[in-house]
């Protein structure tokens, strides 16, 4: 069996679906970096974060995507002041879909982050410091180069991830074709009208076609960086 | 003296407590079994542990008050720890460009530790001797004012060891600062040291020059079963005709089999205690070059062995003979008593 081509109407969904994802992991990736490095060094109080940073992936997703909808709604505290002062909207918006995106992918990003980070040598940033480096150098010169792998696994995850998120991005962003209307969400619009068997299958195959072009990207660009070490 | 350094530290089981004085410019080797707390002295000054209580003086500078990325002590790790994600150059670099130094490499340096056809080479690739004298390096061009070497060559074998001996010999008449090295090695205490400081269970047990610490008889070096006295000088002149070379110590001049460092150069002479005779005269005809009067220090039994252990002052400088009890007793060997050694060319190493 061959994959049909997509017609017009499903290039625009896959399309704002690989968008939606790429925003939603280069949103949440500088403060996973942030998190996964605090949570990989030891401190006093880390399971308190450690609990916070995994809390998406514990509620249920409408829980998740309600609670943005009570913070960042138009009504919300969040969302009031951005209205205000940028007159900027994040419920029922493609931004807002890839919000609620990268707040579910968050927890995954953070971990391998953090494993990345945890399996770098302490032995090497001790050095860096004798040798002069302060915190911000280490991290940027030591940490991030030899934890790439782990930042290169958060990546492919969150990305993978954020194409089939569902439960947030309805209740946070709802259904709207061309903008909040991502593969997972045209799947379930389908499957509710009466004759959308075979369209909601074609779609289950672009979804499975995507997944795949993501980990094979991310199998390449892994083995890349392991030879150059 | 101008480094002094003050370190306690609880650790688990006891605690390190030492007081180290030592010369600037020169090598202070701190000496002792592993787990006598050497490496916690190490790690204290270098702002990588912190210490219950710490003193890191130098030139009347107190570099212990600095975070320890801000207090230019360099540090030469065992396995070396140079970064995987760079090539040797960069690894070099790193600690200069930091250092506020001008980003080309040194050539003097490169010299010395043959640095120049390492520069492309990626770490994974470098032999083990190649590591280390990069990690020298990198230590020595981050420009520190003291730099500590924690068991530089314990990871190496007996001929890399070898092999990377005469860059350090060649690096210690170069280098500026003081330096901390900390070894379980004695040859490398004899080849390197200046100065040294004895630890035993977190304590600092004896500290002083290398070659009063070696000939002390109340000491482990001298109970070793290799043990010998070291003397410096400096080599006075080649006599090709008779295949020896002529070393001043002291006011003393002694013989050596001929070596090929330049005249007037520093040379260091091991002489092993069992190598040492002792006479109350010159005997006539005799193959023995060195025939030396000495003056017995002290003097201790080893009753295990049935030896003695004599500490000789040969004037500038000291040495250790190592001699059956009953020749001690025959000699009537005490301390006052006036002796000749005499040292075979042959059992004479010239480090």
């Amino acid at each position: 069996m061959t994959l049909p081509l997509p017609d017009a109407e499903e290039r625009e969904i896959i399309l704002l679906t690989v968008r939606v994802a790429c925003m939603a992991v280069a949103g949440a990736l500088p403060l996973a970096l942030f998190f996964g490095w605090l949570l990989a060094t030891r401190f006093p109080g880390r399971f308190v974060i450690n609990a916070l940073v995994h809390l998406p992936m514990a509620l249920p997703p409408v829980v998740t995507g309600w609670l943005l909808l009570t913070l960042c709604g138009v009504q919300g505290v969040f969302g009031a002041w951005l209205w205000q002062v940028f007159h900027m909207r994040l419920a029922f918006t493609t931004a807002g879909a890839a919000l609620a995106c990268g707040v579910m992918v968050f927890p995954l990003m953070v971990r391998a982050i953090r494993l990345g980070m945890e399996a770098v040598d302490p032995g090497f940033l001790a050095a860096a410091r004798t040798l002069g480096a302060g915190p911000l150098d280490r991290f940027i010169t030591i940490t991030l180069p030899l934890a790439g792998s782990g930042v290169l696994v958060a990546v492919a995850v969150g990305f993978t991830a954020s194409l089939g998120e569902f439960g947030a991005v309805i209740t946070f962003a709802a259904n709207i074709p061309g903008q909040t209307q991502t593969l997972p969400l045209a799947i379930y619009s389908a499957l509710q009208s009466p004759d959308g068997d075979a369209t909601a299958a074609r779609l289950a195959l672009y979804s499975v076609g995507l997944a795949l072009a993501g980990l094979v990207v991310t199998e390449r660009l892994g083995s890349r960086l392991r030879a150059r070490q | 003296m101008p480094l002094n350094i003050f370190v306690e530290k609880r650790r688990r089981d006891f605690t390190v407590t030492a007081e180290i004085d030592a010369p600037a410019p020169g090598i202070t080797v701190l000496f002792g079994a592993s787990g006598s707390g050497k490496s916690t002295v190490l790690s204290v000054v270098a702002g990588l542990l912190r210490g219950d209580r710490t003193r890191v003086e130098l030139n009347g500078e107190r570099l212990d008050r600095l975070p320890a990325h801000q207090r230019r002590i360099g540090m030469v790790f065992q396995d070396g720890l140079l970064f995987p994600h760079m090539n040797v150059e960069k690894n070099l670099l790193y600690g200069l460009r930091r250092a506020k130094g001008s980003g080309v490499l040194p050539g003097e340096l490169a010299d010395v530790l043959d640095l120049h056809k390492l520069l492309r080479r990626r770490i994974s690739t470098l032999s083990g001797g190649e590591r280390q004298r990069v990690a020298i390096g990198r230590a020595l061009l981050s420009q520190p004012k003291l730099l500590l070497m924690d068991e530089p060559l314990a990871s190496l074998d007996t001929p890399r060891r070898q092999e990377i001996m005469p860059y350090l010999h060649r690096l210690r008449d170069m280098m500026r600062m003081p330096v901390l090295y900390v070894t379980h090695s004695m040859d490398e205490v004899y080849r390197l040291a200046d100065h040294v400081v004895l630890m035993e269970a977190g304590q600092v047990t004896a500290a002083g020059p290398l070659s009063e610490l070696v000939a002390r008889v109340d000491l482990p070096f001298a109970a070793r079963d290799d043990a010998a006295g070291l003397l410096l000088g400096y080599v006075h002149r080649h006599e090709p005709e008779r295949g020896l070379t002529s070393v001043a110590c002291g006011g003393q001049v002694y013989m050596v089999p001929m070596c090929d460092v330049a005249q007037g150069n520093a040379v260091r002479l091991r002489v092993p205690a069992r190598e040492v005779i002792l006479a109350l005269d010159a005997p006539r005809d005799i193959s023995v070059n060195n025939i030396i009067p000495a003056v017995v220090c002290a003097l201790r039994q080893e009753a295990a062995a049935h030896a003695a252990l004599v500490e000789l002052d040969v004037g500038g400088g000291q040495l250790l003979s190592r001699v059956t009890i009953d020749a001690a007793a025959r000699l009537g060997l005490r301390p006052g008593a006036q002796v000749l050694a005499m040292i075979k060319s042959m059992s004479v190493e010239l480090l």
